[in-house]
């Protein structure tokens, strides 16, 4: 099985710059599945990442690949699927990329709902740079840049891209592969921008300073705060306190980006 | 046969060179005073099949137009001082991994909000040197509503040519003004997207002789490739190999330096047998020649050097009058930088003056003048 996946690597490029015990290689190997179960044409799929550990995966695929500046893989993006919309178009992203020093292209490639895929690989902390906090390091945890505990407030991304107008939004996590599979193909297969949020973990930069001491320990926090979206919905306050739903969390078509336009060449076209 | 003769602005006529140079893809944010280039676009485009999108800010104009030249359509973006501050890091990024575009930077007064609507051409530095890290720039800038038609399918050509991004600087008073220009039926020489032709499982996406660009396939053409902003190798890939590394940056370098002939264009007016020359370029260039004349008729022995290209710097030719004339004047719309580059290679062979105006108001002939004859009766 896995050897039949293999042609979707770039082995060539290996070794992977990701430590020991990263969630962001499990979430690219649920990608690579979800890929191979799309069956999605090489030639003509782009994957386009920002800045960190997460958005050197792009590398280790055999795609079209691009590997932009800190936080605008989005707007490259836009321009590459606005440009030939024929092509599937996936943003690899990490928290920080994604919501700081990205925040305003994620809002805007929602809002406009242009077929593109984004990926964000949120490890709560800026790992390349070796820990700093990001905007979804908890209110308490340690990073180096937070050395007597964050007080700076996160936010929900999921809510962001919803509100924003994304199409379809989803939530997983490192520890239940099969499931962001299966969220990373719907994601794809759906019109529109698509949003997933897969949890990872940064044992070396996060782990070791906030008492989660390997990534099984991550892992385990992850298994034990996730629940499901719909089970999350149904049931009051007080038994959700401290944990956060998986699973599809928004799943509403609207006009997409690049037919919206194509109506407007068919509309002004000089030969018409 | 009748002549195309119409009366339009500057900005109009570098949509006009756009789109005789192939345009297909435009993306922006709008800025005084460069909007009409984005309103005309946003109107032409799409009778052509192309494609224009207003984007979120400057950052993400810039990333749009990289990603639309990657997607294989001829691209550009059009901002002003402002803006262009903002575009600099995706510039950088255009400039490291070779993707052909066009800027267009319309220039207004600074610093920051500065004069929106008043004429400057403060931003001729931060052309040079605004995105980070060694690099070499193409910027050229017309001194008319028909050079800049010329200039825009120049600099659309040259971006193809070299596989880079091109600036294209307007003074706002050439971005505004109303003047007569002749659009021809049919422009010869029209540069188009190189595509590659080789095998596609052995293609090096970044090899090239030492004073060229690439050769880089449209994404989706089936030729399959990484493109990053770090150092990389033939590849694409990243490397921290020092003799690749320095293959990589010399290459950047040498391949607008080594083509300066091909690359740099100057206009030399009256300048045969003279003490004295100007040095100007855009608007400038036209107070200027005015100047000359009447110093000329007064029976001064002045010329004029018409700077075309700003970067690369017309050394060459700077160099050629520096022995030849007593002093050199540079009149320009800031607080004095190309006179830099000129005192740099005349390298104290003759007298460098800097005459400058920067508060909104356009420079006359007469200021230029003025100083020509102050100059001429001291040298
Ligand atoms: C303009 C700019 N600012 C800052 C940086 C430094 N930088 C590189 S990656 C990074 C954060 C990456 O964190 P995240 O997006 O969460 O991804 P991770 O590495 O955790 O996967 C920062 C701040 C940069 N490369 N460019």
């Amino acid at each position: 099985m896995l050897n039949d996946l293999k042609h979707h690597l770039r082995e060539d490029k290996m070794s992977h710059i990701l430590c020991p015990g990263c969630g962001h290689g499990t979430i690219m190997n649920a990608l690579v599945h979800s890929i191979d179960e799309l069956d999605l044409d090489k030639d003509k799929t782009v994957i386009v990442s920002g800045i960190g550990c997460s958005s050197r995966i792009p590398g280790y695929l055999n795609f079209n690949t691009l590997h932009t500046t800190h936080g605008r893989a989005l707007a490259f993006a836009t321009g590459i699927k606005l440009a030939n919309p024929e092509l599937k178009v996936i943003v690899i992203t990490g928290d920080g990329d994604a919501s700081a020093i990205g925040g305003n292209h994620l809002i805007h490639a929602c809002r406009r709902n242009i077929d593109i895929t984004t990926i964000i690989f949120n490890n709560n902390i800026y790992g390349m740079t070796s820990g700093q906090f990001s905007p979804m390091t908890p209110v308490g945890s340690y990073a180096t840049t937070a050395p007597y505990g964050n007080i700076d407030r996160g936010f929900d991304l999921c809510n962001l891209a919803i509100g924003a107008g994304a199409t379809y939004v989803a939530r997983g996590t490192a520890y239940h592969v099969s499931m962001l599979t299966k969220l990373i193909t719907e994601a794809v297969s759906s019109k529109g921008f698509s949003v997933v949020e897969a949890v990872s973990h940064c044992p070396t930069y996060y782990g070791r300073r906030n008492q989660l001491k390997d990534a099984v320990t991550m892992l385990e926090w992850q298994k034990d705060h996730a629940m499901p979206a719909k089970a999350f919905e149904k049931l009051p306050e007080e038994k959700t306190k401290g944990k956060f739903p998986i699973g599809v969390l928004h799943d509403k078509p609207a006009p997409e980006y690049c037919e919206e336009y194509q109506k407007i060449i068919d509309a002004q076209k000089e030969d018409n | 046969m009748q002549k195309n003769i119409k009366l339009m602005q500057g900005n109009e006529a570098c949509v006009e060179g756009a789109l005789a140079a192939g345009v297909t893809f435009f993306a922006g944010y709008p800025i005084t005073p460069s909007t009409e280039i984005a309103e005309i676009l946003a109107m032409r485009l799409p009778k052509i099949g192309g494609k224009f999108i207003q984007m979120e800010d400057e950052i993400a104009g810039m990333a749009a137009t990289i990603g639309g030249s990657l997607a294989g359509h001829k691209s550009m973006t059009a901002t002003s001082g402002p803006g262009l501050s903002l575009k600099q890091e995706n510039f950088g990024y255009a400039l490291m991994a070779e993707i052909p575009c066009v800027v267009v930077d319309v220039m207004r007064g600074g610093p920051s909000t500065g004069l929106p609507t008043a004429t400057s051409q403060e931003d001729v530095m931060q052309a040079r040197w605004g995105t980070h890290g060694d690099h070499a720039v193409i910027a050229l800038a017309p001194y008319s509503v028909q050079d800049t038609y010329y200039t825009t399918i120049k600099a659309f050509n040259l971006a193809e040519k070299y596989s880079m991004p091109v600036l294209v600087l307007l003074d706002e008073v050439i971005g505004h003004m109303r003047e007569k220009i002749e659009i021809p039926e049919k422009i010869e020489g029209i540069e188009p997207r190189k595509t590659p032709n080789g095998d596609k499982e052995n293609y090096l996406p970044y090899e090239a002789a030492p004073d060229k660009g690439p050769i880089l396939a449209p994404f989706g053409s089936g030729y399959r490739y990484h493109v990053t902003g770090l150092a990389h190798d033939f590849t694409g890939f990243p490397t921290t190999d020092a003799k690749k590394v320095k293959y990589l940056k010399d290459r950047l370098r040498d391949k607008v330096y080594k083509n300066l002939d091909d690359i740099v264009e100057v206009e030399e007016i009256n300048t045969d047998d003279i003490d004295l020359l100007v040095v100007a370029y855009g608007s400038i260039s036209r107070s200027a020649a005015s100047a000359v004349e009447e110093a000329r008729e007064a029976g001064l022995k002045v010329g004029l050097l018409r700077l075309k290209t700003i970067w690369p710097f017309a050394d060459m030719y700077i160099d050629k009058y520096a022995d030849k004339v007593k002093a050199m004047i540079v009149p320009e719309q800031n607080q004095g930088q190309i006179v830099y580059e000129v005192e740099r290679v005349v390298a104290g062979r003759a007298k460098v003056y800097a005459e400058n105006r920067y508060d909104g108001e356009l420079m006359t002939p007469q200021q230029i003048l003025d100083r020509v004859k102050e100059v001429y009766t001291n040298a």
